[in-house]
């Protein structure tokens, strides 16, 4: 459950991100971010994972105030929480197995657990056959796939996709939804940044449209209603 | 923390040496330089601190007790000698005994000085010692006034002579480790930093993905550590081989008089010691300099 209170955000320099949002995401809830670039998607994305502070306003995930917590928390927030970036973030150097158990080995997992989950969720994203494979060696989807693997692997509650589909062909950004929307099947919450029009309009979800730093409308089953 | 985290950690830090070859170099040169001087100052500084230290065991007041005095008179004034504050012990040295000292200590020559025996010129003498040599000249003023007091001698002026010079030498080398203890921290901080953002996008996805800043942390401060540890074995062999041939060669010199060298054990043990426990202090504290600015932490 996420529910952000009357947010306001300004940057240091003076740039308005935000200005007054209030929304409630249920748990297990599929919702599409759309908007202009530059009215404030992206500060509304990073403070789900408090990436970025609120100037003022609550922020509650799974009933902790990210406005109040310590830095020092921020990890333990963090484990509860899938991120998937446009630009996958994975490590060159490491194979696709060791990639996704990175995120189990930096919270301590036993390695048992490690390659039990690692193998589920490379299952899940249908790349068990590419385990040993380096990101370079994999299509663009391939790798955003190996990233989403990495982001659920210890099973949060929420995952939150800032434009996954943006460097990805048509083709392979339906494979992408496929996969986001078998995870949001399993329980998880899926907030989900995207400039893809057609995705928003065929895989109708709550779409909450951001403009101006503030919501410019919040329909279930609505479309992305912007001209590309 | 786990085993397997811990062994990840080495794993990791012994990586990133070898990825950034020259620049961990570069470190563990400035550390070796750096306790090699480091090494050699305390090498010489221990030993003077040996040297002043029995120099100032030697150092006694000699109160020579007036000709006219009787035996009274002299317990008299050895009870008061005595009864001074600071004083640890009163000797009495009759002036036979005096003349005999003499003798020996002229050796062969000193036989001339028999003639003496039968009319002795010298006088009595207490030998006063303070319990802390600095006190010396302090006593002596004390001594002076005292009834049936001739002279009182001591190593006026040599004593604060010598106390100055080892003070000059003790700040000096001070001052200069100091320095270069910073160089090579400031060094050592710079190769993390270059490690560090080597490895920004590995720090990035491991922000976000939940593992804690100390998690993050462990790989460079191990980092550090190996370069301050590896930069101190070149200074600890050779400080060590070089004070175990200048000992060697000027023990059998020295042997005999008051400059007497720390001898090699456990001397050597402690030098080497410090030297690494300085390695890895520099080591350790250049790596978390320049982790905290990186990590905003």
């Amino acid at each position: 459950m996420i529910e952000m209170q009357d947010v306001y955000k300004t940057y240091p320099n003076g740039v308005i991100a935000l200005n007054g949002i209030s929304v409630r995401i249920k748990q297990g809830e599929f919702v599409y971010v759309v908007g202009p670039s530059g009215a404030g998607k992206s500060t509304f994305i990073k403070m789900m994972y408090r990436e970025e502070k609120p100037t003022s306003g609550k922020i509650m995930i799974n009933g902790v105030n990210l406005a109040n917590i310590k830095d020092s928390k921020v990890p333990l927030l963090r484990r509860n929480i899938g991120i998937v970036f446009q630009d996958f973030k994975l490590l060159p150097k490491l194979t696709v197995y060791e990639n996704v158990a990175f995120a189990l080995e930096v919270i301590e997992e036993s390695p048992k657990n490690i390659r039990k989950r690692v193998m589920e969720v490379l299952d899940l994203v249908r790349l068990k056959h590419k385990a040993r494979f380096y990101p370079d060696e994999l299509s663009g989807g391939e790798q955003q796939r190996v990233s989403i693997a990495r982001s659920i692997v210890n099973n949060p509650s929420i995952v939150i996709a800032d434009e996954p589909t943006g460097n990805l062909d048509p083709d392979t950004s339906w494979e992408i939804m496929d996969i986001f929307e078998r995870i949001n099947d399993r329980g998880t919450t899926i907030v989900m940044a995207t400039h893809n029009r057609e995705i928003v309009n065929t895989i109708r979800k709550r779409v909450i449209a951001i403009e101006r730093g503030k919501i410019a409308r919040d329909e279930v089953k609505g479309e992305y209603g912007y001209e590309t | 923390m786990k085993l397997n985290t811990l062994r990840r950690h080495f794993r990791e830090s012994l990586k990133s040496l070898g990825r950034n070859g020259w620049m961990t170099f570069a470190s563990i040169s400035a550390v070796t330089v750096t306790l090699l001087l480091v090494g050699v100052f305390l090498v010489i500084m221990l030993n003077i601190q040996h040297i002043t230290k029995q120099i100032e065991r030697d150092v006694e007041i000699r109160v020579h007790v007036d000709l006219s005095a009787t035996e009274a008179d002299k317990d008299a004034l050895r009870a008061k000698l005595e009864a001074l504050s600071g004083v640890e012990k009163v000797t009495y040295s009759s002036k036979d005994e005096e003349l005999q000292k003499l003798i020996e200590s002229f050796g062969e020559d000193g036989k001339s000085f028999r003639l003496f025996e039968q009319d002795n010129p010298l006088s009595d003498v207490f030998i006063v010692k303070a319990k802390n040599p600095l006190d010396t000249e302090k006593i002596a003023k004390q001594i002076e006034p005292l009834p049936s007091v001739g002279k009182v001698k001591y190593g006026k002026g040599q004593i604060e002579k010598l106390f100055a010079a080892t003070k000059t030498i003790r700040n000096v080398g001070l001052a200069l480790i100091i320095g270069l203890l910073f160089t090579a921290m400031f060094l050592i901080s710079n190769t993390i930093k270059i490690t560090i953002f080597a490895r920004r996008r590995e720090i990035e996805i491991m922000r976000l993905v939940g593992a804690t800043n100390g998690f993050i942390r462990w790989p460079f401060f191990l980092e550090g550590l190996w370069l301050g540890i590896f930069g101190s074995i070149i200074p600890i062999a050779i400080v060590l081989s070089a004070y175990s041939y200048v000992f060697d060669l000027l023990y059998p010199k020295l042997k005999d008089t008051f400059f007497q060298l720390l001898p090699f054990y456990p001397f050597a043990w402690q030098l080497a010691a410090v030297l690494v426990l300085l390695g890895a202090c520099i080591g350790m504290w250049g790596s978390m300099m320049s982790v905290r600015r990186f990590l905003k932490v």
